[in-house]
């Protein structure tokens, strides 16, 4: 039925049109598995939820100027109540980060004050009663701090304050077996703990990197107001008026106080803008990937087009002689079909060894993960089912060949 | 011979528009996706100081020692205050200094006006003439000024304009948080790409810096480092004489050592300073430091994005595809031909000259995908901020070496990859060719 052994000896007559087809195949499966591997994890990374409810919210990073980190604490009580004033704002808090922001504070956690290793790396988000209600964080269990709570402390000498809220995935890494509410931890060296008073469902680190990865969702909450001449507002809008506490809200603030520095690329952002800066890379990487992908595979499929439309063009005279000894149309169809499905497949065995190679390095030079068996598969498959769909339109032409073709020119 | 295979040649790609279309485009993506990511890769990996580089030192200390050290048991990025201290009291290489990033803010004239953020360094002296600091009025501060603890500035061209409207401003004073300074120097505005002075330190690239303030000056007047600050184990400081006193790292050292001789005595000095210290009791381990000049330190902190490697070696494979592709095109192309090949070489045509002529084919297929690689280029690199942060797209930039690059690029690679075709056109046997027919 398959005429494979004609066809083999037929490709040995034609050994450089084979070997360049079946490279251009195996490159094209090293390159679109590896690839579509980065869109995916890409994707899925842009995909994260921040546990905010990003619509509505304005972030803001101000400066003050010639004050002394001590005097700060008043104005920044100020700023926040005169924030809350502003017509649109729903409730607004002063903080040190916010998820996706770019830069904040990370430490270790442990259940043991003399543990030599920490428990989980977290990040920390020093807050006050507010901000909950602003960044629309889901509190799952316990309850939120009270304004009695919130103390004020220098950054440089910080202690622990007595009550934490941590997210459910870091409450799950301290107390796995055990609820963690009303429990208590360590935060980096120091040796008076802090009591989880509530868990929030959600809240990511400030960071997109993958260095941040294996903590992402890893958060404590603390009753603290930094004195530190720098400091982070979160504003959430009442709905629909984002746009318009955009501008009121620093004009709002210089109001209250004309000496301070509002400046940046992350002077003044809505969520929206801070998520789109944060992953700007990753989907410019998944972007620039589809697009090499898609060209790639055209370039392959129009060169398998252009070899084949040649090697018909070559074989006109074989064809009509088989054609006139009796093989049917469809003989002909499926021999050319065949002959690309072999060098096809010869194409993608190497490809697949490619792929695993490419990607072997990529981990070990770029901290790359390992490319699931998933996309090398589903990449085989692609590029068998493009050869043979770039195959059929030469083929069909081949097998119109009249045998009249094998009586001309003899 | 030359223009007339030219017009051969011409008349053959118009033959198979097709296939002639296929391969300029072939040409043309895979030359721009390469060229579009080497303007990024080459911006981001170049060498900042070219001419000095070779000379230019960042000496590091083990201050941690091996149970916080980075991985591979590497010492810190920078020096702690105290190790600090001590190199510039020293003062053991011809040319030092010291230096760490700082945010002040300064006010415009005028009673109504809001401060804004100036960013730069703490230096010395030495900084200046090491790091070819261009000016436009005056410069460096003398050596007497860092002993002195002098309340002196070297403010950029853009502040100057900002400050005083671009006017020559040596000797008057601004104020910068709250403190008052005389300008000394204005720059030109200067910022070397990637900012290899202070690649742990701030940004590697960051806006150009606006101040630079003596060190000593900005220690007496505790002036924060607005970059990094790396501690290891409890942290026990409570105020700034603690922090100084710490294990925290901040202070980034550059030292100019002109020979190797030079060199060698330096990386002696700094493994008897670290003898020194563990003999004084202070560090608990053996000496262990480093001493890398420029582009070794680049390479060490990969100052070069991961997204440029990655995009580029994509392209590169991208392109080996292409001219694959294009190999097999013009394979079926020329063969085709083999007829009148044959006819050629029967009338006389040495293969040489059949080389030429097909050559030539290969190097105008080759300039067309060139044409269509630039524009797709120039098209490519106003999207790369789609990809790149800010700062870094803005450095990928269409200038002559790379429009020159592009069409020498893909002409060359087309007429590699019509080597092979071509070959296999000279071997066509004229008197096959011509029995056939």
């Amino acid at each position: 039925m398959l005429q494979i052994k004609p066809i083999l000896v037929a490709l040995k007559r034609h050994k450089s049109g084979t070997i360049l087809i079946a490279l251009q195949i195996a490159l094209t499966l090293a390159i679109v598995c590896n690839a579509l591997f980065i869109i995916q994890q890409r994707v899925t990374r842009l995909q994260r939820p921040t546990g905010l409810q990003e619509s509505d919210l304005l972030t803001i990073q101000s400066r003050f100027v010639g004050v002394t980190d001590d005097g700060v604490a008043p104005l920044v009580r100020s700023d926040v109540l005169a924030l809350r004033q502003v017509t649109g704002v729903e409730d607004a808090y002063a903080t040190n980060s916010y998820p996706l922001r770019g830069g904040g504070w990370s430490t270790g956690t442990r259940l043991n004050p003399d543990a030599k290793k920490p428990t989980a790396q977290t990040t920390q988000y020093f807050v006050d009663e507010h901000a909950l209600a602003t960044m629309g964080a889901k509190l799952i269990a316990g309850r939120n701090f009270n304004a009695g709570e919130v103390i004020v402390a220098d950054p440089k000498s910080l202690k622990t304050p007595p009550q934490a809220i941590v997210t459910k995935a870091l409450a799950e890494k301290l107390y796995p077996k055990e609820p963690a509410l009303g429990k208590p931890f360590y935060l980096g060296d120091d040796k008076t703990p802090a009591t989880i008073i509530g868990i929030v469902e959600r809240l990511q680190v400030p960071w997109s990197g993958t260095w941040a990865e294996n903590f992402n969702d890893n958060a404590v909450l603390l009753p603290v107001q930094l004195t530190s001449n720098f400091t982070v507002y979160m504003i959430r809008a009442k709905p629909g008026q984002l746009a318009d506490i955009t501008k009121s809200v620093p004009a709002a603030l210089f109001k209250n106080n004309r000496m301070r520095v509002i400046t940046g690329e992350r002077g003044i952002r809505t969520f929206a803008m801070v998520r789109e800066q944060a992953y700007k890379s990753d989907r410019g990487m998944a972007i620039l990937m589809g697009v090499v992908c898609l060209v790639l595979l055209a370039i392959t499929a129009a060169g398998i087009v252009g070899l084949t439309s040649f090697w018909v063009g070559q074989r006109r005279k074989q064809i009509g002689v088989r054609r006139a000894l009796g093989a049917t149309k469809r003989d002909i169809l499926s021999y050319f079909l065949t002959e690309n499905l072999l060098i096809g497949i010869v194409g993608v065995v190497i490809g697949a060894g490619l792929a695993i190679g490419m990607n072997l390095w990529l981990v070990s030079h770029f901290e790359m993960a390992r490319l699931s068996m998933v996309y090398v598969l589903a990449g085989v498959v692609l590029l068998l089912l493009l050869g043979q769909g770039a195959v059929l339109a030469p083929a069909m032409r081949a097998s119109r060949v009249s045998p009249i073709e094998a009586t001309r020119s003899v | 011979m030359f223009g007339y295979y030219v017009q051969l040649g011409v008349r053959s790609l118009k033959r198979n528009p097709w296939l002639t279309a296929l391969m300029v485009m072939a040409i043309g993506f895979g030359v721009a996706a390469s060229m579009i990511t080497y303007s990024v890769f080459r911006a981001v990996s170049g060498n900042p100081i070219p001419e000095k580089s070779e000379r230019l030192f960042i000496p590091q200390i083990d201050s941690w020692g091996p149970k916080y050290n980075l991985l591979g048991n590497e010492p810190p990025y920078a020096l702690n205050y105290v190790d600090a201290m001590a190199m510039m009291r020293t003062h053991k290489a011809k040319h030092q200094t010291m230096l760490y990033p700082i945010g002040l803010s300064a006010l415009p004239r005028g009673g109504q006006s809001i401060p804004f953020t100036v960013e730069g360094f703490t230096v010395q002296s030495d900084f200046f003439a090491m790091f070819d600091v261009p000016f436009q009025y005056g410069g460096a501060w003398p050596t007497s000024d860092d002993d002195q603890r002098a309340a002196v500035v070297v403010i950029s061209r853009k502040l100057n304009d900002k400050l005083f409207g671009g006017e020559n401003s040596l000797g008057r004073e601004i104020t910068l948080s709250g403190h008052n300074y005389r300008v000394v120097g204005i720059t030109e505005n200067w910022n070397p790409k990637p900012r290899f002075f202070a690649v742990w330190g701030g940004s590697s690239f960051g806006n150009p810096s606006d101040i630079y303030i003596p060190i000593s000056r900005a220690m007496d007047l505790r002036i924060d480092t607005a970059g990094n600050n790396s501690c290891r184990g409890r942290i026990d400081y409570s105020d700034w004489d603690g922090w100084l006193q710490s294990n925290c790292v901040w202070v980034t050292p550059w030292v100019q050592l002109d020979s190797a001789a030079e060199v060698m005595q330096y990386q002696q000095f700094l493994e008897g300073y670290a003898a020194d210290q563990q003999r004084a009791g202070r560090y608990g381990w053996a000496p262990n430091v480093r001493l890398r000049n420029v582009m070794e330190w680049l390479d060490y902190m990969q100052v070069v994005p991961k997204e440029s490697s990655i995009s580029l070696l994509v392209a590169l494979g991208f392109f080996a595809i292409c001219l694959i592709n294009t190999i097999g095109l013009l394979l079926a192309k020329f063969l085709r031909r083999a007829g009148e090949i044959g006819v050629r070489r029967a009338l006389g045509a040495s293969r040489r000259e059949i080389y030429m002529q097909y050559l030539i084919e290969a190097g105008a297929v080759g300039l067309a995908g060139g044409v269509l690689g630039l524009l797709l280029t120039a098209l490519g690199i106003s999207g790369v901020g789609l990809l790149f942060q800010p700062q870094i797209a803005r450095l990928a930039h269409l200038d002559i070496t790379l429009v020159g690059l592009t069409l020498l690029v893909s002409i060359f690679a087309t007429m590699v990859a019509a080597l092979y075709p071509t070959w296999r056109a000279a071997q066509v046997q004229p008197a096959w060719q011509l029995k056939s027919n």
